[in-house]
């Protein structure tokens, strides 16, 4: 089972943590995406994210089903926010269950690696001096 | 045949529009495409990657397109 949002309002834990939670699960692994001050000694004043929203969607989707396919876990939550981001909000959460530890651990490391490869979001970073698209330039 | 091409990211601001209307070859390809849209705003050159989806799908380069296809240009992703 899988549980993909794209909102353009604060993310909840407990949504993620509330959906991924089953009898079967003997672990449970979030992993949460943060706002940080600084990026290369530049003041970040804020984070703005741009979505293809059907193919993000469809994409995540994609993802969820991979990791269900590819990993022994029960179930997958990924959420991710568009809109304007300050310091210490939440662009994006994966939340996992499964009955072990080990295969969460690394089924949530695969879910947000691949997320960040595939899924068309992008990002700006919002400074002082001006704005830049995030990795937009090698 | 006429395509409209949704662009996102710093390909709009290079672009300078969330859409452009285009008019390509009846056989034209992804790849196509691209090149065509590399030599009309030369600055998408110098970003890390530029993928072209079609009807929400990586496409491959040398699938044809067709005028009734969504296609989005796609620089490179900085999600999550």
């Amino acid at each position: 089972m899988f549980d993909i949002q794209l909102l353009a309002t604060p993310l909840s834990l407990d949504a993620c943590r509330d959906f991924v939670t089953c009898d079967d699960a003997g672990a449970v692994v979030e992993f949460i995406g943060t706002v940080r001050i600084k990026t290369q000694d530049k003041r970040v004043l804020c984070l703005e994210f741009e979505a293809y929203e059907s193919m993000a969607l469809q994409e995540m989707r994609k993802i969820a089903e991979q990791t269900l396919s590819q990993y022994p876990v029960l179930r997958v939550s990924i959420h991710h926010r568009t809109g304007k981001l300050i310091i210490g909000e939440i662009p994006v959460i994966i939340a996992v269950s499964a009955a072990h530890r080990a295969a969460a651990f690394a089924a949530c490391q695969f879910c947000i690696d691949t997320l960040k490869q595939r899924v068309p979001i992008w990002k700006k970073e919002v400074f002082e001096t001006g704005e830049v698209w995030v990795a937009a330039h090698p | 045949m006429k395509l409209r091409i949704l662009t996102f990211g710093i390909a709009r601001d290079i672009t300078g529009s969330g859409f452009l209307d285009m008019e390509v070859p009846e056989d034209a390809t992804v790849a196509d495409l691209e090149s065509h849209l590399r030599q009309k705003y030369p600055a998408l050159n110098r970003l890390a990657s530029l993928l072209i989806a079609v009807n929400t799908d990586y496409g491959a380069r040398d699938r044809p397109l067709k005028s009734t296809d969504e296609i989005a240009l796609i620089p490179p992703v900085s999600g999550g």
